[in-house]
């Protein structure tokens, strides 16, 4: 049997952060557990640039931002794994891996961060109808082929959904020869970020049609034709609006999902309504002593957040592991309104401020922001140019606080 | 010359080929499609039902009854995953009782134990089940089975036994001699003393191809959500409706593997091979199986797909001779409750058929096991632990959804009928069928198959040939 302080999940953004920042606060004995060959997660097949404006002031490619942490941790001798996929974890904080040269260990931890990702939507999910053959794909999938072994999924490409990592590909698939047909998204707004239509879609003259989707996929054993039809305000497709594009391939980009099987085999999480675990404001679960941050959490836009999350919920980990620190009254945060979900899901009373993120469920102009604990108004703020593709980032002062739930709402007045 | 073929690897032409191998025979079963149990075999509603339903006295009352008791040696002896965790067919409407109690004598015509349970003792068993529920007939020896594992396994247990297995090779023509076929296929040419037409869709056609024959195959499509197994105890056994003349109805069933569908739909068609779903069809069963079970997580949702069943034109399993020829075996219309029935069918049609054309001598050396597959998701640490010593494969998860190792899926591949492609990988190990659908363990899984056949990884098929996963290499990479 082994013992850590501190076992971190996840070799990803959020798991080379939460590791390197917990050290920092105190945290040693620390060892972190990747699935990969290789540190450092998604950002390995994330080949274009733009990450790290954020942190370091600068546009990285996904491995240069890794990089980055990797010599952090590195150079802190923090011990870790490849090759390494944890297959349970308990309440007691034990978390079982297994790999070719060890076997299946168990390690007793003070306390565990679980930063674990997301993975894809996937065509079955959306039940895209039509015929089953070969050559639907997810824009993540066809990412890691093209961008870590060097091979084409498709050469007619159309892609569903215009998430972020589908417009990527869109601009990766044409500059390796490829021709993408075009970009179909059923809401009648992109989920991408801004600079991504531009960079990706129109600099190549690749059409993006909104309130559009796949209404048939055709072909015997890969992909001939898909159906494209228009859909109306209920996402429901128009008849008659049906027109055939011939293709070799659709791609996917229909969203990420926080991969939190560990947790959901654990049992006695509660999950919210991005699917992600609820935590409280040190990013603590339910269960004292079990952390997470990044993607598993709460899919991010940036990997400069989840890296900042990663970090806050290291020194988190630290805080308890050293200082035995555990929060016993916790109140509970809610989302309402036009606001999708909030991160976090509940505060330590005795917190002084209040850290949180949140997303919009659709495009808004102007609407305005209401946190309130009972009658009492704590803060009231105006937002302007809310898309459901950018996270909102905020903080409140916390003051005289009583036992009953802070409430957090988005509304037009 | 052969003594046998059999055209067709499905969960039937499986069985009886395992069946056969008991015997001094040298048999050749011929399979068109890239994989073993590759068609209704591969997507059907997976359960074994008691038999009490069909008409007492057809082939499928007989069969069903014999095959469900068939069913726990079997799955013992082949390894197959397997539960008898029983059926319940509830009612929501008083004016429904009158074919409950139809039910219920019909059951007792066929020899099938059947009890009628109260409201109370219904949602004891099964406490999601709609509250407009009035009471349930509670089929407790039916069950549900894993009906890729019992293809494959059948099949492997056939040829470790003896028989020869032709995948990819469908059949052109068929030649009726004096007292032999000539059977022509798309790679060669055979001469056999019995034929078995097994062909599932197509029985029709290859009978025809001796005899005019009187019935025909009607191609009847059902389309199925599958659920993760995120939510346990949604469901503890396979819930039905009342059936009708379509059908048994649309259920919420779980799997062996813990996962949950809903469907099928039952619509017939022209087609022989559109395995389409459509929104339409999709959405009617979600409202079908909301009645059953109302709080259904389809966030859930990780694969939408469909099986064609082989419905016979008389409504009854058409087994025995083809017109005058005795050595000429055809089984055909094996639909619902064909898989239940397969393993009664089997010993049917050798017994009862082949026996009558062809002397049996059983073999000495019949091993009725397969060797034993390893799940390291069933395992505990120890059992893990000493097995990672002697493989370390086994140590290495490389499906996170499902908690498949490397391991695994090397022994698939080293087996008498290894998979072809991605989906003959995912049916035997599980690899992909997670909710990621392989987003993870998809490339393992194709280096491994172009390892093991020499092919590159743009040859690697997701299914059968023709269905490549990528189509060009651009690069090469540097894994420096």
């Amino acid at each position: 049997m082994i013992k850590k302080d501190l076992v971190v999940i996840g070799g990803g953004a959020g798991g080379l952060a939460a590791a390197i920042s917990a050290y920092d606060n105190g945290v040693k004995d620390i060892l972190l557990l990747e699935r990969e060959d290789h540190l450092g997660g998604i950002l390995d097949q994330c080949i274009h640039n733009g990450f790290g404006l954020t942190t370091f002031k600068e546009e990285l490619t996904g491995p240069e931002y890794a990089d980055r942490f990797i010599k952090e941790l590195k150079k802190r001798n923090i011990e870790y794994k490849l090759l390494t996929q944890v297959s349970k974890i308990t309440k007691n904080k034990e978390v079982f891996y297994s790999n070719s040269d060890e076997g299946f260990v168990k390690v007793e931890a003070k306390a565990i961060i679980l930063a674990t990702g997301s993975y894809e939507r996937t065509p079955g999910a959306i039940m895209v109808p039509g015929d089953r053959c070969s050559g639907v794909t997810t824009a993540g999938t066809a990412q890691k082929i093209l961008n870590t072994t060097g091979y084409l999924v498709g050469k007619k490409v159309v892609i569903l959904g215009s998430g972020d990592i589908g417009l990527i590909m869109a601009r990766r698939l044409t500059l390796e020869g490829a021709k993408v047909i075009c970009v179909a998204e059923i809401m009648p707004f992109s989920n991408g970020l801004n600079r991504n239509i531009v960079q990706c879609l129109q600099d190549f003259n690749i059409p993006l049609y909104l309130s559009t989707t796949v209404s048939n996929v055709i072909g015997k054993n890969r992909v001939e034709k898909v159906e494209l039809s228009s859909v109306d305000e209920n996402l429901k497709v128009i008849p008659g609006t049906a027109r055939e594009i011939e293709c070799d391939c659709l791609i996917l980009s229909v969203g990420l999902l926080p991969q939190t099987t560990l947790l959901e085999e654990m049992g006695g999480v509660k999950f919210e309504r991005n699917r992600g675990p609820s935590v409280d404001n040190n990013f603590e679960l339910q269960i004292p002593g079990i952390f997470t941050c990044g993607n598993c959490l709460h899919v991010h836009d940036l990997v400069d957040f989840v890296s900042q999350e990663g970090l806050a919920a290291g020194k988190s980990a630290a805080e308890y592991i050293v200082n035995n620190k555990e929060e016993k009254d916790k109140l509970p945060v809610t989302a309402g309104g036009l606001m999708g979900y909030v991160v976090p899901n509940y505060v330590n009373k005795s917190a002084e401020e209040l850290n949180f993120k949140f997303r919009v469920r659709k495009p808004t102009e102007k609407a305005f922001l209401y946190i309130t604990q009972g009658d009492r108004l704590l803060k009231k703020q105006v937002l302007t140019l809310l898309l459901p593709s950018i996270m909102v980032e905020g903080k409140v002062k916390l003051t005289d606080l009583t036992n009953e739930p802070i409430e957090m709402r988005v509304d037009y007045e | 010359m052969k003594d046998i073929i059999i055209i067709g690897a499905g969960v039937t032409g499986a069985l009886i080929a395992r069946e056969l191998s008991k015997y001094n025979l040298d048999v050749l079963v011929l399979e068109k499609e890239s994989d073993v149990g590759n068609v209704t075999s591969s997507a059907n509603s997976a359960i074994i039902h008691s038999g009490y339903d069909p008409k007492p006295g057809t082939l499928k009352a007989k069969l069903n009854v014999k095959g469900a008791a068939l069913y726990p040696a079997l799955c013992d002896e082949l390894d197959v995953s397997y539960s008898m965790c029983g059926t319940l067919t509830i009612i929501d409407d008083e004016s429904q009782w009158p074919i409950f109690k139809e039910l219920l004598e019909r059951s007792k015509e066929n020899g099938v134990e059947m009890l009628s349970l109260s409201k109370e003792e219904l949602l004891k068993l099964e406490p999601n089940i709609t509250p407009n529920a009035l009471g349930a007939l509670y089929a407790k020896k039916a069950g549900i089975v894993n009906p890729f594992e019992l293809v494959v396994n059948a099949m492997e247990n056939a040829v470790d036994n003896g028989v020869t297995l032709h995948i990819n090779e469908g059949v052109n023509d068929i030649k009726a001699k004096d007292n032999y076929f000539i059977v022509k296929t798309n790679k060669g040419e055979y001469e056999t003393k019995v034929v078995i037409n097994a062909a599932g869709l197509y029985s029709d056609k290859i009978a025809s191809m001796v005899n005019d024959i009187d019935w025909h195959i009607i191609p009847r499509k059902g389309e199925y959500i599958l659920l993760d197994h995120r939510t346990a105890g949604l469901v503890r056994r396979p819930i039905f409706p009342l059936p009708s003349e379509k059908g048994k109805g649309i259920l919420v069933a779980p799997t062996t593997s813990g996962n949950y569908y809903l469907g099928p739909s039952s619509e017939p068609q022209e087609e022989r091979d559109d395995y389409s779903t459509d929104s339409l069809t999709l959405g009617n069963i979600k409202t079908n199986a909301s009645r059953l079970v109302p709080n259904i997580p389809y966030g859930d949702t990780i694969r939408v797909f469909a099986g064609l069943r082989a419905t016979p034109s008389t409504h009854d399993f058409i087994i025995g001779p083809n017109g005058k020829y005795d050595n000429f075996i055809n089984v055909a219309g094996i639909e619902s409750p064909g898989l239940a029935s397969s393993p009664a069918i089997a010993q049917y049609v050798v017994h009862d058929f082949v026996e009558k054309v062809l002397p049996l001598n059983k073999k000495d050396n019949f091993n009725p096991h397969i060797r034993k597959h390893i799940k390291i998701k069933l395992l505990n640490e120890e059992e893990r632990n000493k097995l990672v010593k002697e493989n370390p494969d086994y140590g290495r998860i490389v499906c996170n959804c499902e908690q498949v190792s490397l391991g695994e899926l090397k022994d698939v591949l080293n087996r008498s009928v290894p998979p072809h492609s991605v989906k003959g990988m995912k049916r035997r190990t599980r690899a992909g069928f997670g909710r990621c659908q392989g987003g993870y363990c998809l490339g393992t899984v194709s280096f491994l198959l172009a390892e093991k056949y020499g092919i590159e990884l743009t040859e690697v098929n997701y299914d059968n040939e023709g269905s490549n996963l990528i189509i060009e290499k651009i690069k090469k990479v540097n894994n420096d």
